[in-house]
């Protein structure tokens, strides 16, 4: 992997950019370095985020300057620390097609495959989440095979539902507040990964994986009515 | 003693808000807050804070309130129509409030978001660390009419009632603007074009305000872009070619490329300005920026110098009639009594 960029974000923040398109190896040097830093900051770093191919690094201008940042920050790009990170596991009970699931004809026409094929090939991976965004808490899950290759929708869908199953560029959104979108929807879970009012309000993190598990949409339907934010979801910490 | 504000009618989009959430992008939270912070910061210095509390943001719209206990309160933000009991109030400084008086906030001529602070601060629920409200979210407290909102025990209820100079955000003007990690993105003669333009304020909300401008859209060429981080003062071009300065709500993370960023310090300007408001954007250095544009916390000392006693001017004084001017006076003919 090349040295990333250093380049402004505001006047408190630099952005470590490793990819301007989407790669794995960018997003997941982006998490790792995140992780680094989260573990031995650097003098007046005050929040580290990773996205989709960069890290976002806040300092604080009271005590720091954006040169010392910078002059930090060089020597642990060059010499990058394998920071192993206790990412978590997820299963999430999911139902496709149908009313929730209103794209799923045309994206599996797309994909080339049937509907069953492209259920079963994604409910067999391990998603992993690239970032959070869009929405508090919601997942960029990824990445898919080549034939998930799939543009957005040309018209925005209106609305789709909180816990709604999306897919775009090789990617899975999982909705975490009803909103708009040109993804297209697959299916549904009852799983909330952000509740303002929870005890942990955030379920997800950078780095987690996920796999969905199919459920009939009678048992998605009740675990949504129960209002529990996990949804039946199953969460393990790999040793 | 801790009261309770009632809120006997509210417009539209009224909310409680404070510095908002820092620290949370990781995980898709932006920090959210008062879309003009520079309003707080003045209701800080008026009051007598050490930093601002949670404070009701008025989106140009009014609202009509009293306090069960009494405070002193500070108007602060876009100028606003205020009144105490029907008597008119002075805009940009602290006045006290005592139970049963209603305070009537109206929209004022210019600017968008006024501010009501108390010097307790209001004490609503706090979630994430911060009161602030982000709707969409379910975070902290949109305000509707009926609502009773608690708030802290004034400190120092004896202190005068105080003024602070009247900012000139509110009627637009020049937004200073930092290289972004996509500026380079941009075609020179586009940036040349984007700094040249007068702009008008269009559509505009607590995500973000639409810049206008007579002819062409700003080209993009940048299909296919990894989304990435944004943030508040981003100058975003739309897939129309059409450029917004992103505000306090915007998301963590967005798709279009960005020209750069409007400094913390001008921010409140493109949030205060009213559709139709003429803006520019210029560009500096980051070395003019950092001199342009202090920390948030050393906008507080600069403030407290400039906070004055409120003396009443005559003209402000609706009733002025009624009162005794001439008490006391020497007739001359006190020997003939």
């Amino acid at each position: 992997m090349t040295l990333p960029e250093l380049l402004p974000l505001g006047l408190d923040g630099v952005l470590i950019r490793f990819a301007t398109t989407y790669s794995d190896a960018a997003n997941s040097a982006a998490q790792h370095l995140a992780a680094a830093l989260t573990g031995d900051p650097i003098p007046g770093q005050t929040e580290v985020a990773p996205g989709l191919g960069s890290v976002l690094l806040r300092f604080d201008r009271l005590t720091t300057h954006r040169a010392d940042v910078l002059a930090a920050l060089k020597p642990r790009l060059e010499a990058p620390q394998s920071a192993p990170f206790a990412a978590q596991h997820w299963t999430v009970p999911a139902c496709f097609g149908g009313a929730w699931g209103a794209d799923l004809a045309a994206a599996a026409a797309l994909a080339g495959r049937t509907e069953e094929a492209l259920i079963s090939e994604l409910c067999a991976t391990d998603l992993r989440v690239l970032a959070l965004g869009f929405a508090p808490g919601q997942p960029y899950l990824g990445t898919l095979p080549e034939h998930w290759q799939m543009p957005r929708l040309p018209a925005l869908t209106p609305r789709v539902e909180a816990g709604t199953i999306t897919t775009a560029l090789r990617q899975i959104v999982l909705f975490a507040a009803p909103s708009p979108t040109g993804w297209r929807a697959l299916g549904r879970t009852a799983f909330r990964p952000f509740t303002a009012a929870a005890a942990e309000p955030f379920l997800l993190r950078p780095g987690d994986s996920l796999r969905f598990t199919p459920e009939s949409a009678e048992n998605i339907a009740s675990l949504i009515e129960k209002g529990d934010p996990l949804g039946g979801a199953l969460r393990s910490i790999p040793k | 003693m801790t009261g309770n504000l009632e809120v006997i009618s509210a417009g539209p989009g009224i909310s409680v808000q404070d510095l908002g959430r820092p620290g949370h992008t990781a995980l898709g939270l932006s920090t959210g807050g008062a879309a003009d912070r520079r309003a707080l910061w003045e209701a800080a210095a008026l009051l007598g804070q050490s930093r601002p509390f949670a404070a009701l943001e008025l989106p140009l719209t009014g609202a009509r309130c009293r306090v069960t206990v009494p405070t002193r309160i500070a108007l602060t933000g876009a100028p606003m129509q205020a009144s105490r009991d029907g008597k008119t109030l002075i805009w940009n400084a602290s006045h006290q409030l005592e139970p049963g008086e209603i305070l009537d906030l109206r929209p004022g001529e210019s600017g968008v978001y006024g501010y009501l602070s108390l010097a307790g601060g209001l004490l609503t629920r706090e979630t994430l660390g911060a009161r602030a409200t982000l709707a969409a979210a379910g975070l902290g407290t949109p305000v509707q009419a009926g609502m009773r909102l608690p708030f802290g025990a004034d400190p120092a209820p004896d202190t005068p009632a105080q003024r602070l100079p009247l900012d000139d955000r509110f009627t637009g003007g020049v937004l200073r603007v930092i290289d972004g990690p996509q500026t380079a993105l941009f075609a020179p003669d586009t940036r040349t074009r984007a700094f040249a333009t007068p702009f008008k304020a269009g559509p505009a909300s607590r995500q973000g305000l639409a810049l206008l401008q007579d002819g062409a859209p700003f080209a993009t060429a940048t299909a296919g872009l990894l989304s990435d981080f944004i943030g508040p003062g981003d100058v975003q071009m739309t897939g129309t070619g059409q450029a917004v300065v992103l505000l306090a709500d915007c998301q963590t993370i967005g798709g279009y490329p960005r020209l750069g960023t409007v400094i913390p310090a001008d921010l409140p300007r493109a949030a205060q300005a009213r559709p139709g408001t003429a803006l520019r954007l210029v560009d500096i250095t980051m070395d003019a920026a950092e001199i342009a544009s202090p920390p948030e916390a050393l906008w507080l000392a600069p403030l407290r110098a400039r906070v004055a006693p409120l003396t009443r001017d005559p003209r402000d004084i609706p009733d002025l009639l009624s009162y005794q001017l001439i008490s006391g006076a020497v007739r001359g003919d006190e020997e003939d009594a």
